[in-house]
């Protein structure tokens, strides 16, 4: 066995304890806390899978935005009724089963892969010059794919629409309240006015590199998010109004310039989203920077759930 | 056995321990969590075949990996519903898990929050 390989082992296995401890832990505080580290030992993996665009939203989204929605949630629920709901021992055996099951099937699917693996690489890489850029995931997520991110950016809005609407009827377009601290701590202020300025420009030059390195928009989004929630966390901003024009705006931005280069594409090039030779980089890059501020508005609000009563000074 | 598989293999067993908690946890908060878990163990998969389409130069193939970072941020998304969803749950009701017989209390919306 190689050295690297016994790493892959040794890191494999960390992953699937920490999962499984996850599952198995008493406390919802301490299952997500677990979900965290989880997710950033996801990230070690994806790197080690040669995925650095996957290993950076992983890390982001996956474990950083996700498990601040996670820790705001158990804050919110009461501990005692995490204690209570435990299910009999039958239904864990029989479940049991089922995933192992479930399991071995998929085992089986991953050691039976075709061999030699199909893959889309060499046509990825013939049509790279066209979008003048450097980082082939980027490409495929606003050139070759790029319906499918203008569809996400869809999802996310749709998302936040269905969060929006849980609110009671009172609070309709108020602000929504991402957490509710009365002492404010020293060290968490400090914190929040020192790391946003840092936060701000990583997350530009994660835009910026993630043309031609990895990097990119939704990576970019999440970080100014954090850095937005942070500043949020501590007391020193708060969510703005869900019926200001300004924010609705902003919201819908991402989605719009999409759509309009779109079908600008369909007028100057040959098809819906085509870019004009010469002018994709400049297009993908604009789409990205307004896409980036979007995406970041949208994730912290997804976080910060509906709007309520209290949220305005 | 190449790294690749073996991560694959790891997704394999993240899929189980998810759906296992999935079902055998009855509070709402910690399935969506054990969801979230499966769904880590769906896209090591694929990011597996992936890696295993490296070529032209990539150490792996951008489109799966592209639609990997297409799915983190719509299970967010779908996460962020969920937990809204959760939560005003306990708002209206006062419960964090879902009765497991047909309702019999009649709630009135926003009247406790």
């Amino acid at each position: 066995m190689t050295p690297i390989l016994a790493f892959d082992m040794g890191l494999a296995l960390l992953v699937l304890g920490v999962a499984a401890w996850t599952i198995a832990a008493r406390g919802t505080f301490a299952a997500v806390v677990g979900f965290v580290a989880y997710g950033l030992l996801l990230a070690l993996v994806w790197a080690r899978l040669a995925a650095f665009d996957i290993a950076l939203t992983e890390a982001a989204i996956g474990s950083g935005v996700t498990g601040v929605l996670l820790l705001r949630a158990a804050k919110l629920l009461p501990y005692s009724a995490a204690e209570s709901a435990r299910s009999g021992a039958p239904l864990r055996i029989a479940a049991g089963l089922l995933c192992a099951v479930v399991t071995l099937g998929l085992a089986a699917v991953v050691l039976s892969l075709p061999e030699p693996a199909p893959t889309l690489a060499p046509q990825a890489e013939a049509s790279l010059p066209a979008t003048g850029l450097g980082n082939p995931v980027t490409a495929v997520l606003l050139a070759y794919r790029a319906i499918d991110t203008f569809l996400e950016k869809v999802v996310v809005l749709l998302a936040l629409v269905g969060v929006w609407s849980l609110a009671a009827d009172r609070d309709w377009g108020d602000a929504p309240v991402l957490w509710r601290t009365r002492d404010h701590d020293g060290a968490l202020i400090l914190l929040a006015q020192v790391l946003p300025p840092v936060g701000v420009v990583v997350a530009i030059y994660i835009l910026w590199t993630g043309a031609d390195h990895p990097g990119g928009a939704f990576q970019a989004s999440a970080i100014l998010a954090a850095m937005w929630m942070l500043t949020m966390i501590a007391g020193l901003s708060r969510a703005p109004r869900t019926s200001a024009p300004g924010l609705r705006l902003t919201l819908v931005a991402g989605a719009a310039v999409f759509l309009v280069v779109g079908l600008a594409g369909s007028l100057v090039a040959d098809a819906f989203l085509a870019y004009p030779p010469g002018y994709a980089k400049a297009l993908i890059i604009a789409i990205e920077v307004v896409m980036t501020l979007s995406v970041a508005v949208t994730l912290a609000l997804l976080v910060a759930g509906p709007p309520e009563r209290g949220g305005e000074p | 056995m190449s790294s690749a598989t073996l991560f694959g293999l790891c997704g394999a067993a993240l899929v189980g321990l998810g759906l296992f908690g999935l079902i055998a946890h009855a509070e709402p908060l910690r399935k969506i969590l054990a969801f979230n878990l499966l769904g880590g163990g769906v896209f090591l998969i694929f990011g597996v075949v992936a890696r295993r389409g490296a070529a032209a130069g990539f150490l792996g193939d951008p489109v799966p990996q592209a639609m990997v970072i297409t799915g983190l941020v719509v299970a967010f998304a779908a996460t962020a519903l969920a937990v809204a969803l959760l939560l005003r749950l306990y708002r209206i009701s006062g419960e964090t898990t879902l009765p497991a017989g047909p309702s019999t209390k009649s709630h009135a919306d926003g009247a406790t929050s």
